[in-house]
C-alpha cells in the first residue's frame, strides 16, 4: 500500500515525471538557443519559471465565463497527465506489470491535457481564447485519429496484445519495432502527433504567439498557469516516453542500458526540438489536411505493412 | 455574429503601439478597421522652429529603422530650393548610406517576418547577419543607428579612401550569409505553403490606394523613385529594379531578398567611384537659402518618402511637410486582409513592412458654421473619464 503510493507520487510517478520533464524542457530550450546562436537558460530555469508561478505571482480571474470550469481545467489537466505517465513507467521500468487493456487507457488519458487546455479557455470569456479553443479543438480532431491508428498498429504488431508489458516483451523478443519498415512510418507519424500534442512549432496555431497571443492560455496566470506549465513538463517527459515504449524496445535500467535508455529519450527530445526550430508554424487547416489525409495514409500504409508481415 | 480580434494596441506582432480590429467570423476575417494616433509626436510642427542645419537631426528621428531616407528626402528637398549641384563624392556617399540602409532595413523585416510565421531561428539568425551591417555603420558614420551624416550640400564625414578595403570584406561576407538566407527561405516547401497566395493584393490593388515601395513593386507596379526620379549617385552606377507579379507575402520576401543584393551591387560601384573623386571633397558652400518651396523624393526601404519644405529667406522652414511611406501602404490591408483567415492576415499586416508612427499625424476638428475648435483638452479628459466610468459600470 505505502509501497504503491510512494510509486504514485515520488518514483516513478508525479515527482520523478516532472522533474524529469522539467529537465527536459530546458535541454529544450537550450538546444533552440544554441541553434539560434543564443546562450540560453541555467538548468534550474525551468525550476524557477515554475515556483515563481506557483508562490509568488498573483492569480487573476477573468470577469466573463465560467470561474470554476476555469480554475478546474488545469488541476484535470495536470491529473490526466500524471494519471497516464504513471500508466506508462510502471510498466516499462518492471515495476509493476498493469492490467488488459491499460495501453487504450493511456490513450484516453493523454488525450485530457489538449482536451482541457480546450475547455479552460472556452471558459476564460475572451475572444483570443475561444480562436485558440477552437483551434485546438480541430488539431485534436486531427491528430487524435492518426494516434489511435498508430496504437492499433501497435497492437496488431503485437500479436494483438493491450497490454503495455506484452508490447514491451514482444520488443524484447523479436527487437524494437522501428526495425522494421512499418515500425519507420509509425514513428515518423508518432513524432508528428506529439509535435501536435505537444503545441509545438509547425503546431502550436492555438498559442500562435503573434497571432491570437498565446490563445488557450491567455487568461491564466498565477497558480493555475504553473500547473499547465507544469503539465506541459510532464507531457514532454511523457510522450517521448511512450514513444520509446512502444516503438523503441522500452526501458531497461541495468547497467550500460540505463544510458542507453537515457539517450533514447534525449534523441527523441533533440528530435523534436529540431523539429520546431526549423519550420514556420502552418495554418490550422494546413494542419488539418496533413493529418487526415497523408498523416492517416501514412498508418494505414504500415497497417498495410504489418499485414504482410513488414 | 462576428466577434472582434483586436491586434493591439500591446500586442506581440507589432512593435509599436497601434490598434487592428479583426471582424472575425470563425477564422476567417470579414472586415478590419485601425486605430492609429497612439504615437504622434508633432515633427512637422517642430521642424518649423528649428534652423536647417537642426531639422536633418530632428526628420532622422522620424523613422528609428530607415533613420537616413528622410534626412534624404530633405537635403533633396532644400537642395532643390538654393539650387545647389553636390559634388560627386557626397553622391556616393549618401548613395552608400542609403543602401547599407536598406540592407539593414530590409534583414530586419525578414527576421521579423520569420518571427511572425513562428520560425524563431529565422528572426535570430537574420538578425544576427545583420548585426556586421550595423557595425559598419559605427565604422563610417560612427553611429549604429541616426547616422547623422547628411546636411546640406554635403555629408558630414568623409568615408577615407584606406577604408574602402575594409567595407568591401564587410560586404563580401554578407554576399554569403544573403546567399545562405535566400536558400533557406525561398526553397522551404513549410514557408512557400504559409505564404503563397496570401494577402494578395493585384497590380490594380496598389494604383487604386497608390502604394509604394516593395509592396507595389512586389505586385508588379514598376515604380522607384531611386530611377524615376534621379537623385545622389543613382544615375551614375548600373543597377535595376526589381519586381515580382504575384503580390501576395511571398512576392514581397523575394522582392526584399533580392533588392538586398542589388543594394550590395550599388554600393560596390559607388566605392569603385569614390577611388576615383578627391578625398575631402565633400561639401559645397551655402550662403543662405532663399525663399521658395521645394520637395524632396528618396526610397526608402518601405517606398517613397516624400517632403516638402517652404522658406520664407531665414534659417527655419515656414512650413515642413513629410509623407512616409507607411502612410498609404497602410491602407493596402482592406484589400489584403478581408477574406483571409486570422493567420493569414496577421502575415499580411506585417508583410508591407509598416511604420507606424512615421505616419501618424494630429487632427483638429473644427465647428464648420463657427470655426470654433471642438474638442479641446479638458473635453477629451472629460471624454476619458466618461469612458472609465461606463466601462465600470458595465463590469460590475
Amino acid at each position: 500500500m505505502y509501497k504503491d503510493l510512494l510509486y504514485y507520487l515520488i518514483f516513478p510517478g508525479f515527482i520523478f515525471i516532472s522533474v524529469a520533464g522539467a529537465f527536459l524542457s530546458w535541454f529544450d530550450r537550450k538546444i533552440t538557443a544554441w541553434v539560434q546562436f543564443r546562450k540560453g537558460p541555467p538548468v534550474l530555469q525551468p525550476f524557477y519559471d515554475f515556483f515563481k508561478l506557483l508562490l509568488v505571482k498573483e492569480t487573476i480571474l477573468p470577469a466573463g465565463g465560467s470561474r470554476l470550469t476555469f480554475l478546474m481545467a488545469p488541476v484535470f489537466a495536470l491529473a490526466g497527465a500524471s494519471v497516464s505517465g504513471i500508466l506508462i513507467m510502471l510498466p516499462a521500468l518492471g515495476l509493476k506489470s498493469g492490467f488488459s487493456g491499460d495501453i487504450i487507457v493511456i490513450f484516453y488519458m493523454l488525450a485530457i491535457p489538449s482536451v482541457t487546455y480546450m475547455i479552460g479557455a472556452l471558459a476564460a470569456g475572451n475572444p483570443m481564447a475561444s480562436v485558440g479553443a477552437s483551434r485546438e479543438m480541430k488539431l485534436i480532431i486531427s491528430y487524435e485519429l492518426t494516434f489511435l491508428l498508430i496504437v492499433a498498429a501497435i497492437i496488431l504488431k503485437a500479436d494483438m496484445s493491450i497490454k503495455v508489458q506484452d508490447i514491451i516483451l514482444a520488443q524484447v523478443e523479436k527487437g524494437p519495432f522501428i526495425g522494421s519498415l512499418s515500425g519507420i512510418l509509425l514513428f515518423v507519424a508518432f513524432v508528428f502527433c506529439m509535435q501536435a500534442k505537444l503545441g509545438l512549432v509547425p503546431f502550436d496555431m492555438a498559442e500562435a504567439e503573434t497571432e491570437i497571443t498565446h490563445g488557450s492560455f491567455i487568461e491564466y496566470s498565477g497558480t493555475a498557469y504553473a500547473f499547465i506549465r507544469l503539465t506541459k513538463y510532464m507531457m514532454l517527459f511523457i510522450l517521448p516516453a511512450f514513444l520509446c515504449i512502444i516503438l523503441l524496445g522500452g526501458f531497461r535500467t541495468d547497467g550500460i542500458h540505463l544510458l542507453w535508455t537515457v539517450m533514447k529519450m534525449i534523441g527523441v527530445v533533440l528530435l523534436i526540438t529540431l523539429i520546431r526550430n526549423t519550420n514556420p508554424r502552418v495554418r490550422i487547416d494546413q494542419a488539418m489536411r496533413f493529418f487526415f489525409i497523408w498523416m492517416n495514409l501514412l498508418v494505414i500504409a504500415a497497417i498495410v505493412l504489418i499485414y504482410f508481415g513488414l | 455574429m462576428s466577434k472582434i480580434i483586436p491586434i493591439g494596441p500591446y500586442h506581440p506582432l507589432q512593435e509599436e503601439p497601434e490598434l487592428f480590429k479583426l471582424y472575425c467570423e470563425g477564422e476567417i476575417v470579414k472586415d478590419i478597421k485601425w486605430e492609429t494616433g497612439y504615437n504622434h509626436r508633432g515633427i512637422e510642427k517642430l521642424s518649423e522652429s528649428k534652423t536647417f542645419d537642426q531639422v536633418f537631426f530632428l526628420v532622422e528621428r522620424v523613422c528609428g529603422i530607415c533613420s537616413t531616407s528622410h534626412p534624404f528626402a530633405f537635403a533633396n528637398c532644400m537642395e532643390e530650393i538654393a539650387d545647389i549641384e553636390i559634388t560627386n563624392r557626397t553622391k556616393y556617399i549618401r548613395s552608400i548610406i542609403g543602401e547599407l540602409e536598406r540592407i539593414h532595413s530590409h534583414l530586419l523585416w525578414l527576421g521579423l517576418a520569420g518571427h511572425f510565421l513562428g520560425y524563431n531561428t529565422v528572426f535570430m539568425w537574420v538578425w544576427k547577419y545583420r548585426e556586421p551591417v550595423l557595425d559598419l555603420f559605427e565604422m563610417i558614420t560612427g553611429n549604429r543607428n541616426s547616422y547623422a551624416m547628411f546636411k546640406i550640400g554635403g555629408v558630414r564625414r568623409d568615408i577615407p579612401n584606406d577604408k574602402i578595403p575594409a567595407i568591401q570584406e564587410v560586404l563580401d561576407g554578407l554576399k554569403k550569409k544573403l546567399d545562405l538566407l535566400t536558400g533557406a527561405v525561398m526553397d522551404d516547401p513549410v514557408i512557400h505553403a504559409r505564404t503563397k497566395g496570401v494577402g494578395v493584393l493585384t497590380r490594380e490593388d496598389i494604383i487604386d490606394y497608390a502604394a509604394v515601395g516593395p509592396t507595389a513593386r512586389a505586385s508588379g507596379v514598376d515604380i522607384d523613385v531611386r530611377r524615376d526620379d534621379p537623385y545622389a549617385a543613382y544615375p551614375l552606377v548600373n543597377w535595376k529594379v526589381i519586381t515580382a507579379k504575384e503580390g501576395d507575402v511571398f512576392a514581397k520576401v523575394e522582392v526584399r531578398l533580392l533588392e538586398m543584393y542589388e543594394s550590395v551591387s550599388i554600393i560596390e560601384q559607388c566605392l569603385e567611384g569614390l577611388k576615383n573623386e578627391k578625398e575631402g571633397d565633400i561639401e559645397v558652400p551655402i550662403d543662405e537659402i532663399p525663399a521658395g518651396m521645394g520637395t524632396g523624393r528618396a526610397e526608402a526601404p518601405r517606398g517613397e518618402v516624400f517632403h516638402f519644405v517652404r522658406t520664407d529667406g531665414s534659417n527655419f522652414p515656414v512650413r515642413h511637410k513629410i509623407r512616409a511611406p507607411s502612410y498609404v501602404n497602410i491602407a493596402t490591408f482592406r484589400k489584403s486582409c478581408i477574406g483571409q483567415t486570422i493567420s493569414d492576415a496577421t502575415i499580411s499586416l506585417a508583410a508591407v513592412d509598416p511604420c507606424y508612427c512615421c505616419t501618424e499625424r494630429m487632427a483638429y476638428a473644427y465647428d464648420a458654421v463657427t470655426g470654433k475648435k471642438l474638442l479641446n483638452g479638458s473635453e477629451l479628459v472629460k471624454l476619458s473619464q466618461d469612458r472609465t466610468d461606463e466601462i465600470r459600470k458595465k463590469s460590475n
